[in-house]
């Protein structure tokens, strides 16, 4: 099976020791990954702000990036939901123009080849335990992409489950917006603060050391208003703790 | 925002100027009191709708049946609407169409005049409010009472609603009865001497208030939850029987209905009556409905007129998409379950529509699809994180973040066919799809961004960068991680590249 890795632009750039934990996890299964080079951008950022012209490229360039594998995988459920879901109507919108021919039959092709990695391992990998140790509390905030738009359900907590000597910690209002939602955190910073205000405290109400999640940019929304305050929450992507074990500690740089 | 001032009649408020979104949730979110009503109430719905939600096991396909038959409706709504007009004249109703706000305030106005009535009796009402009824009628020196008892509430404290369904949402019992004590008898019968702020102590000062002007009242007006096609009957779906007492006891009763409320047959009405009272107040069934079919001789009002209002919604049905907003049946349990609606409340939208339904709504009654609008209607399509709560809720399966993203692209859409100079998120977003658009550039946009952040980070954080625009909004209130020394792709080519590469 060809494996593509779709990393994101937002994990290549700002949290590289994602890319590095997912290949790590995925490896560990014997599966075979590949970084095609030529991606950069699923088009998310634009195309939830309205900018639907910018977003032709990007969705072409995705397409010729990951044509011809088996499966593509993504440590984002935010990103992989906007490609299942949208990059059909920015295909569309491409054609109506007369730009980008072809462009709808490319995206039928890949947007259903494409996993995020909770789905991957357990749905197509059929692997709930995959070997990790983490010997911490963690308490886990479930993204609403991943949850509302993607549907993965419980898989990460199930995967969670399965690390030896982590315990899970329940989050209270779990199902709560973080209040990052892209573009929302800066053109509606008081109202994305105020919702993540109180993530920020019922994570700490918590009293779990870990905060983990599937998607990095609301961890990075929460993560930036917990060093605001000053907590000593550690906020770790998923992968990052499944790629974790007793030989190799956690998040090897 | 608020007018408690001790004026002989309530001050009637708009939404009119209001500001953009971002700037008047500012003041909501600075009300701390305003935010512990609201989470309290929002808190307390939600759950009692999930649980009046889970009884029913066969949810989801009411949910499909509701979006199947207002699509229907919506798609061919000039047929319906003229069934619905033979109906209620064979009947004998009036009916009137409205274009707009304007054409139906007179349309009441010069009914309630030909009966020389100086006060009409209202029903709860989405569509009178939309339209300003209350303000219009007291411009011609005809008094409009509300009888709902958060519009009361409203209506008395000289303030805007804030919720679709409980519009005093942001109130809490202790400043109802400062209102009731301070406002009831420079309007009519006085809030009894005193009056406590136990629930019930205050429904009793509400309805023995009430009740001399339901009786007094010779004309009425209300709006409907649903307009059967088939036989013309309009239905008022209601919680308290202030609505049964103001269409049955004055002599005119004068219906206020926007086109989109129809439904084909009382057969679709049943998944309507399952749909809508789990929704919005989480029963299995409302209290009262009251439905009417023209007039009865010797029963009820001997007159009634039926006012189609458009206002908006033709053009709302031009865009395929933006057209299943019209699918709404003004349940609120977007509202209930949204988190910035939760932090925010209503006013803060500007509009009667607040909530994700009235960001998807309004807009289009404005005019979105036809044209450029104004700074704060703009706002709206924006003000939320898009979290997906308000779909799952929907009893007729709104898809509310599509309709979202779908109206911001109107709104970037007309800005750069109206504007000459771009504005700085136009500039922000051309230059981000530069740097996305290949991987040598944003190679070297990750190199960059490496290089400044050793020189700015502290412990790996950016922390309080000054600057303008998005910069500044996001540092006010959060760190930033500091883009990494050595990217993803930059650490896959130095360590995978050679031995590795594509097979």
């Amino acid at each position: 099976m060809r494996v593509g890795l779709f990393i994101t632009c937002f994990n290549d750039t700002l949290f590289p020791q994602v890319g590095r934990a997912t290949v790590a996890v995925l490896e560990r299964q014997g599966v075979e990954v590949d970084l095609p080079l030529s991606q950069t951008c699923c088009g998310q950022m634009h195309f939830n702000s309205g900018y639907r012209d910018e977003c032709i490229p990007l969705v072409a360039r995705f397409t010729d990036a990951f044509a011809g594998y088996d499966a593509v995988v993504t440590p984002s459920p935010s990103c992989a939901s906007m490609v299942r879901h949208y990059h059909s109507t920015v295909a569309r919108l491409a054609e109506e123009r007369g730009r980008a021919r072809g462009l709808m039959d490319r995206v039928a092709q890949t947007g259903p080849r494409v996993y995020e990695l909770c789905e991957f391992l357990i749905d197509v990998l059929s692997v709930t335990d995959v070997g990790a140790s983490f010997h911490q509390k963690v308490t886990f905030h479930p993204t609403c992409h991943s949850r509302r738009l993607l549907g993965i359900g419980d898989r990460p907590e199930r995967l969670l489950r399965a690390v030896r000597g982590l315990e899970l910690v329940d989050l209270p209002r779990s199902e709560s917006c973080c209040g990052f939602g892209g573009t929302f955190a800066v053109k509606n910073p008081d109202t994305s603060t105020a919702m993540g205000d109180d993530k920020v405290h019922d994570i700490l109400d918590t009293g779990a050391p870990v905060l983990t999640a599937a998607d990095t940019s609301c961890l990075m929304h929460i993560g930036g208003q917990l060093s605001r305050l000053g907590a000593s929450v550690r906020v770790l992507h998923l992968a990052e703790i499944l790629a974790s074990s007793d030989a190799a500690a956690v998040v090897s740089t | 925002m608020t007018t408690d001032t001790g004026s002989p009649r309530p001050s009637a408020p708009t939404f009119l100027g209001m500001p953009p979104f971002p700037d008047a949730a500012r003041s909501a979110l600075a009300d701390r009191q305003l935010r512990a009503n609201l989470r309290h109430a929002t808190t307390v719905i939600r759950t009692k709708r999930l649980a009046a939600v889970e009884e029913l096991d066969d949810w989801e396909q009411l949910r499909l049946a509701g979006a199947a038959i207002k699509d229907q409706v919506l798609a061919n709504l000039p047929r319906y609407l003229e069934q619905l007009e033979a109906a209620v004249s064979r009947a004998g109703g009036i009916v009137h169409w409205a274009r707009d706000g304007a054409e139906a305030n007179a349309v009441v106005a010069d009914i309630a005049q030909a009966h020389q009535a100086r006060e009409v009796v209202k029903v709860k009402s989405m569509a009178t409010q939309e339209i300003e009824l209350n303000e219009a009628l007291a411009a011609k020196g005809i008094d409009v009472w509300e009888t709902d008892l958060a519009e009361l509430i409203v209506q008395l404290a000289g303030d805007l609603p804030s919720h679709i369904l409980v519009p005093a949402i942001h109130r809490n019992r202790a400043e109802i009865r400062d209102i009731f004590q301070r406002m009831m008898g420079q309007v009519g019968r006085p809030a009894p001497d005193g009056l406590g702020d136990d629930p019930r102590e205050l429904a009793e000062a509400a309805r023995l208030h009430l009740r001399e002007k339901f009786l007094r009242a010779r004309v009425a007006v209300s709006g409907g939850n649903f307009a059967v096609a088939e036989t013309g009957t309009i239905v008022v779906v209601e919680s308290e029987g202030n609505g049964r007492m103001c269409l049955t006891l004055p002599q005119v009763l004068i219906t206020v209905l926007g086109i989109e409320k129809l439904v084909p047959s009382w057969q679709d009405l049943e998944v309507f009556m399952q749909l809508l009272p789990r929704s919005s107040t989480a029963e299995r069934m409302n209290p009262y409905t009251s439905t009417w079919t023209g007039v009865t001789p010797g029963d009820g009002p001997q007159e009634f007129h039926l006012v189609l209002l458009d206002n908006g919604r033709t053009d709302t049905l031009a865009d395929p998409l933006g057209r299943t907003a019209l699918r709404c049946i003004r349940c609120s349990a977007c509202l209930n379950v949204c988190p910035v609606y939760e932090r925010t409340g209503g006013r803060a939208y500007g509009s009667v529509y607040p909530g994700p339904i009235g960001a998807v709504l309004t807009p289009q009654l404005r005019g979105i699809n036809q044209h450029p609008v104004d700074a704060q209607t703009a706002s709206l399509p924006y003000a939320s994180s898009l979290c997906g709560a308000c779909f799952d809720a929907c009893p007729v399966r709104i898809d509310i973040p599509d309709l979202l993203v779908h109206l911001r692209a109107k709104v970037v859409d007309h800005k750069r066919a109206t504007r000459r100079v771009p504005t700085g998120e136009q500039v922000a977003m051309s230059g981000a799809a530069l740097l996305l658009g290949g991987p040598v550039r944003l190679a070297a946009g990750q190199r960059l961004a490496g290089v400044a952040s050793r020189v700015l980070a502290r412990d790996g954080q950016l922390r309080r960068l000054v600057g303008p625009g998005w910069v500044g909004a996001w540092f006010r209130s959060r760190d930033l991680v500091a883009p990494s020394a050595e990217s993803f792709r930059a650490w896959w080519k130095r360590t995978r590249s050679r031995p590795r590469t594509r097979r």
